[in-house]
Order: C-alpha cells, then sequence, then structure tokens
C-alpha cells in the first residue's frame, strides 16, 4: 500500500534549514494551521490513504512505468538512459499526483471552491481535473504570456469547467499568476482551499506537495532495481518550482551513491541575463522571500523581483523550492542548466531516438541526461524523470524551429 | 524620545481629545519623488500618524489601486534606500508627524535586517509595518525594531481565531493593525458588520491601541470605524483621490485626508 513518507524534514515551522517557513499575510495563517492539521491527520488516515491510491491508479494510470530509452543510449555510446514516463499519466505531465492529493484533502476541510496558479497549464490541466472529478469550483490563474504560449492547455481547461483568468500584472506569468491566487485566496479563504503546484510557497506546501509527488520515486527505485538490478547512478530532473524533482529525489535521499541532479532554465544563456536559473547566477539569484517561503530568489540588488525568461513556461519562475535550496547547500544534489537551445534539441532528438515527444520542460533534463551520458561509461546508468509529455509546447516548438 | 514613544504619544493625544488616530498610508515614490513628497507635506497637518509604503514588485496583500501606485513609483525609478531619504528629507522638511514604514520582507532582507532598521531610525522613521511577516517569522526584525526603539506592528484580521488574536497580543506591544476584511487593500463600500465588537475584545486582550484598516474609503466609513477603533487607515482611497482629481492633485488629496480629519473629530463630537 502506498503511504506518505515520513520525512526528517521539514521542522515544526516548515524551516529546511535557513530556507521556508511562512512568509504570509496574518490573514491566511489561520488556514495554513488548519490545512497542516488536516494534512497532518489525512496522511496517517488509512482511508485517505486508500482512497488516494484508488485515484492514483484506477484514475492516473499508476504506476507510469520505466522505459529504457535503447536507442537514444546507444546513440550516445555512454551510460544507459532510462525515463520515468509521467508523460504517460492521466492530463500528461506529474502534476496531476498533487491536484488529486490536495484536491482530496480541500473536500475533506469542507472547501468548496479551488483556486490555483499555472505556467506551462499543466497544473491548471491537473487541478481542473481534479475539480471536475470531485465535483469543485475551479479557479485557474495564469499570466497573460502565458495564455499565448500554452493555448491548448487554457482550452482543456475551459473545457474541465474551470474559469481561467487572464494576469496582465508584472511579467504576466507564473509568478503573477501566484501572487492573484494569494490575492484571491485571501479573499475568500473561508470556503477556498490554494491547490498549490509545486514546492513552494508558505509551510506546508513544500512538504505537502513532496509527499504527493514522491510516489514518482517510490515507483521508480522499486522499477529500476527490478530493471538492472541495483539503484542508478544518477537522476536527472528538472526544476522550476522544482516539485517533478523533489518527487523523485526524495525516495533515493538517503542512497549515498545515487547523484541526484536538478536541471534549471538557461534560457538564452547565463550570460544574457534571460534565463531561470538561480542557483547558476548567484549574484542574481539571493536568499530571498517570495510567495510565502524563504529561498534562492532573482532580485535586483534593491530587493525587486526579476521577470525571468524560458522557452518553458513552467520553468519560467524566479524561485525555487526551499528543500533544493538546501538540498544545494548541503550539496546532497547538483545544480545545472540547459538552454531553450538545448532543450529544443534534446526534444528533437527524443521525439525521433524513442518516439516520446517530451515536454519543453522535461526536454531540459533530456539535454542534460544527453551531455552527461556522453562522458559516463556503458555499465552506468542515468535516471531521467520524464515529467510530461510535449503536445501542449507543439506551437512554441513549430514557431522556434521555423517549420511552418 | 523613541519611535515607539512617538507612536504611543500618538495614540495618547487622539484619546485624549476623545477621537480615533488619522493614519493616511501614501506610496512613497508614486509618482514620482516630488510629488509623492508634496502630498505627504499637504496631508501631514490633517494626520496623527502617517504609514508611507516602500514600493515591492510582488505585493500580495495589496489590492490593484495600490499595487498599480507601487509599480509606477518602481517605474520612476524609487528603490527602499530612496525611500528612506523620502523620509529624512520629510524631516529636514519639519514634518514632525510620526512615521510608520510600510514595506514587504524580500526588500528589507536585500537591504539588510539590521542595516535597513538603523537607516530607517536614523532617517526618521518611527515604526515598522510588514504584511508577509506573521509572528512566527518576526523575532529576527522586531529585535532589531526594539534594539533601535522602533515600534513594531502586528496585523490581526476577520480570520484570525482565538489561538491567533493570543499569539499576536502576546507579541504586540505598539498597536495591532486590524484588517476590516478577509482579502487585500482597496475601497470597499461598507464596514464589515460585527468588526466593533471584534476590535473592542482584542482591544480589551491585547491593552494597546487597535487601528483599523482595509477597505475604508469614505470620511463616513471612517467616522463609523472611528466611533470604535483607536486608530483608522485609509490608503487605497488616498492614491485614487490622486489619481482622478482634475487639477492639482496634490491640493486634492489634502482635501480628502482634511474631510477624514473632520470626520473624526465631528464623530466625536455628535
Amino acid at each position: 500500500m502506498l503511504h506518505l513518507p515520513d520525512s526528517e524534514l521539514p521542522d515544526k515551522r516548515g524551516k529546511f534549514g535557513p530556507y521556508g517557513g511562512q512568509f504570509v499575510p496574518e490573514t491566511l495563517m489561520p488556514a495554513l494551521e488548519q490545512l497542516i492539521a488536516a494534512y497532518d491527520e489525512a496522511r496517517t488516515d488509512p482511508a485517505f490513504i486508500a482512497e488516494f491510491e484508488h485515484l492514483l491508479t484506477s484514475y492516473v494510470g499508476r504506476p507510469s512505468p520505466l522505459t529504457y530509452a535503447r536507442r537514444l543510449s546507444q546513440s550516445l555510446g555512454g551510460a544507459q538512459i532510462y525515463l520515468k514516463r509521467e508523460d504517460l499519466n492521466h492530463t500528461g505531465a506529474h502534476k496531476i499526483n498533487n491536484a488529486l492529493g490536495q484536491a482530496l484533502l480541500a473536500q475533506r476541510m469542507g472547501k468548496t471552491r479551488i483556486v490555483a496558479e499555472t505556467g506551462a497549464g499543466q497544473h491548471g490541466v491537473g487541478t481542473a481535473t481534479a475539480c471536475a472529478l470531485l465535483g469543485l469550483e475551479c479557479i485557474v490563474y495564469m499570466g497573460e504570456v502565458d495564455i499565448a504560449r500554452q493555448k491548448p492547455n487554457v482550452l482543456r481547461m475551459k473545457l474541465l469547467g474551470a474559469e481561467v483568468r487572464s494576469v496582465s500584472s508584472g511579467s504576466r506569468t507564473l509568478k503573477d499568476a501566484i501572487n492573484e491566487a494569494i490575492r484571491d485566496w485571501v479573499s475568500n479563504v473561508h470556503d477556498t482551499h490554494y491547490l498549490l503546484g509545486s514546492v513552494l510557497g508558505p509551510h506546508p506546501y513544500p512538504m505537502m506537495v513532496r509527499d504527493f509527488q514522491s510516489v514518482i520515486g517510490t515507483e521508480a527505485r522499486g522499477q529500476i532495481v527490478e530493471a538492472i538490478g541495483r539503484l542508478p547512478d544518477v537522476i536527472i530532473a528538472c526544476v522550476g518550482g522544482g516539485s517533478n524533482a523533489m518527487g523523485i529525489f526524495h525516495a533515493f535521499r538517503n542512497d549515498d551513491t545515487v547523484e541526484l541532479i536538478g536541471v534549471e532554465a538557461g534560457g538564452e544563456g547565463i550570460a544574457s541575463g534571460k534565463h531561470a536559473a538561480r542557483f547558476a547566477d548567484l549574484n542574481i539569484a539571493r536568499i530571498g522571500v517570495l510567495h510565502g517561503t524563504k529561498s534562492y530568489v532573482m532580485q535586483t540588488p534593491d530587493g525587486q523581483i526579476m521577470e525571468t525568461h524560458s522557452i518553458s513556461a513552467g520553468l519560467d519562475y524566479p524561485s525555487v523550492g526551499p528543500e533544493h535550496a538546501l538540498l544545494r547547500d548541503q550539496e546532497r544534489a547538483g545544480y545545472t542548466y540547459a538552454t531553450d537551445e538545448e532543450a529544443l534539441a534534446a526534444f528533437q532528438v527524443l521525439s525521433r531516438t524513442e518516439g516520446i515527444i517530451p515536454a519543453l520542460e522535461s526536454s531540459h533534463a533530456v539535454a542534460e541526461a544527453i551531455k552527461r551520458a556522453q562522458t559516463m561509461r556503458p555499465d552506468q546508468v542515468i535516471l531521467v524523470n520524464l515529467s510530461g509529455r510535449g503536445d501542449k509546447d507543439l506551437n512554441t516548438v513549430v514557431t522556434a524551429l521555423k517549420m511552418d | 524620545m523613541t519611535g515607539k514613544e512617538r507612536i504611543a504619544t500618538a495614540f495618547e493625544h487622539a484619546l485624549r481629545r476623545q477621537s480615533a488616530a488619522l493614519m493616511p498610508y501614501f506610496t512613497l515614490g508614486y509618482p514620482d519623488t516630488v510629488q509623492s513628497l508634496a502630498v505627504i507635506e499637504a496631508i501631514a497637518p490633517y494626520c496623527d500618524m502617517l504609514e508611507l509604503g516602500v514600493p515591492f514588485s510582488d505585493p500580495i496583500a495589496d489590492g490593484p489601486t495600490i499595487q498599480r501606485s507601487t509599480q509606477r513609483a518602481l517605474e520612476a525609478g524609487t528603490t527602499a534606500a530612496g525611500c528612506l531619504a523620502m523620509v529624512r528629507q520629510l524631516r529636514t522638511n519639519g514634518i514632525t508627524t510620526p512615521i510608520m514604514l510600510m514595506g514587504y520582507m524580500n526588500p528589507i532582507l536585500a537591504f539588510g535586517m539590521a542595516e535597513f532598521v538603523r537607516a530607517a531610525a536614523t532617517a526618521g522613521v518611527d515604526g515598522l509595518i510588514v504584511p508577509d511577516l506573521p509572528p512566527e517569522e518576526s523575532a529576527e526584525l522586531k529585535a532589531h525594531a526594539a534594539a533601535t526603539g522602533l515600534a513594531y506592528i502586528y496585523f490581526l484580521a476577520p480570520t484570525s481565531n482565538a489561538h491567533r488574536i493570543a499569539l499576536v497580543t502576546e507579541q504586540a506591544d505598539d498597536f495591532i493593525y486590524m484588517v476590516s476584511v478577509a482579502g487585500v487593500t482597496g475601497a470597499r463600500s461598507r464596514v464589515t458588520a460585527g468588526l466593533d465588537r471584534f476590535v473592542t475584545e482584542v482591544r480589551t486582550l491585547a491593552q494597546i491601541p487597535v487601528a483599523v484598516g482595509f477597505g475604508i474609503s469614505s470620511a463616513e466609513q471612517a467616522a463609523t470605524v472611528g466611533a470604535f477603533a483607536d486608530g483608522v487607515i485609509v490608503g487605497s482611497a488616498l492614491i485614487n483621490a490622486y489619481d482622478s482629481a482634475e487639477s492639482d492633485p496634490v491640493a486634492a488629496v489634502g482635501r480628502f485626508v482634511q474631510t477624514l480629519h473632520h470626520a473624526l473629530r465631528k464623530a466625536n463630537a455628535d
């Protein structure tokens, strides 16, 4: 039976070392306390876990398979690459795991209205789906820029009965969608749950989202051992807020032989300043507070949050989950980046060698796997979390590759 | 006198004349440095205290009006350091009204918490209001504020339960900022029902003044709230008054604050 992990972190105050916490207006503190209590009770309640597990198997289609990328591995001539196929989940990404977990929790708390933010639209679609399934009202905030570049997901959300509210403030992307979702939540907190989509925000979100996503790593650990008789040498995942990465890293955190690698969005290159690679540019990304949590934040010397750039809307965010900040400080995980160009190239390579069209977000992880495999021996193994599929990105890719 | 003492004295004066203290809010640097200073100087004679906002790019507790003002201030080049320089300028120009500085946590962290508090006190700030810093996270900043004699303010809201009220009243020692509605800043047409009872309950527990803000946009509402609160905070309505003025926006905001001032005094006289 599935179980939600019992982890050493965060502490009771939601701290991951110096990171995390609860930096929100007082109006929201009772709601966070209620959420902490409800989650604490639910995570050990066999009835809740059984319901969550039932949905993951009968509705999401879990366990998601592990696929050996034979042609890709052979063409590179280095390490063997395995893909954890979150792209095969219902709705096409890992986001549905957390959306269902939180929607069940919201229902348990008696909340009837759900607000969510979305960047690439995958979390918005996951949330709209969970709300349709459970009969909850659903409002999704999405930046104007993202609405334009993720049209198919906007239409899917609408078909699923969600209201998509366009956000035209600030950089008109994920960061601003989160601002609006928080403002909505503050104003409607009596009947509304904020279904945050990544390991971000005030405690308990970074912990709770990680736990709901930890099913990825738990499955992958069993699957890779079954496939190769041992643990992989390297695990690679893309990191925007960092939920798919935390989801796969968590089950391996105490396996010292397994190297954990997070891949941020290098955009047009670090020197260009147009990127979202927080850990790659520590002059710009300094410890700060954004959206209720303390972590690395891309900001001006004056402490104003900077606009970021990535070809993938899901990685286009100026901060990163607090647990990633700690894993980086502790050197338990390493962080690197892939540029827009490298992600686009990886997108095409995986499509042609394996018949799998990855999401542009996940293509960043594939890009790093391609680089790294060539420096490794054929008896070594890389496990990539293929967090989503690329159907939503066809417009972006067709434009970028001038395929029209 | 320390900032804490000056804030306490402002409430005592208001109590003695038996009307609520008036604390209008204005965004520093909106629409630019010169104009915002002119507005603040124009309203100061009618205010018991001033709440001056340090712009932040992502103000999650603020509604559209104040968001727009802070965005504009940032576009005009306003920085945290620039805000402190404006306060210094106000003091040089002879404005003696106690000043509460309102700002979000990230620019304060970027400045350096200890450095910011020291620089604020030196510039002539009397206290700090940080809307994204609940009691759980406030210990360090509050300690810095205490060391320099600055007031440090905690919030309560209509959502606050007994446990939150106990937590906040235990830590607060200057005044409590009571948010009148579950929501963000911005003009609203009515005062929340039951607010008077809530304010009275909190004041009894806390034994310090309770100032009410968020949503108060007219002289009538100010008078209604002033009848039961120790302080009345009006923000977005000042920005709206500035924006909607047909001519001389500085004078328009001045006149608006004057009506608030009279409404509070008159409410008492009635």
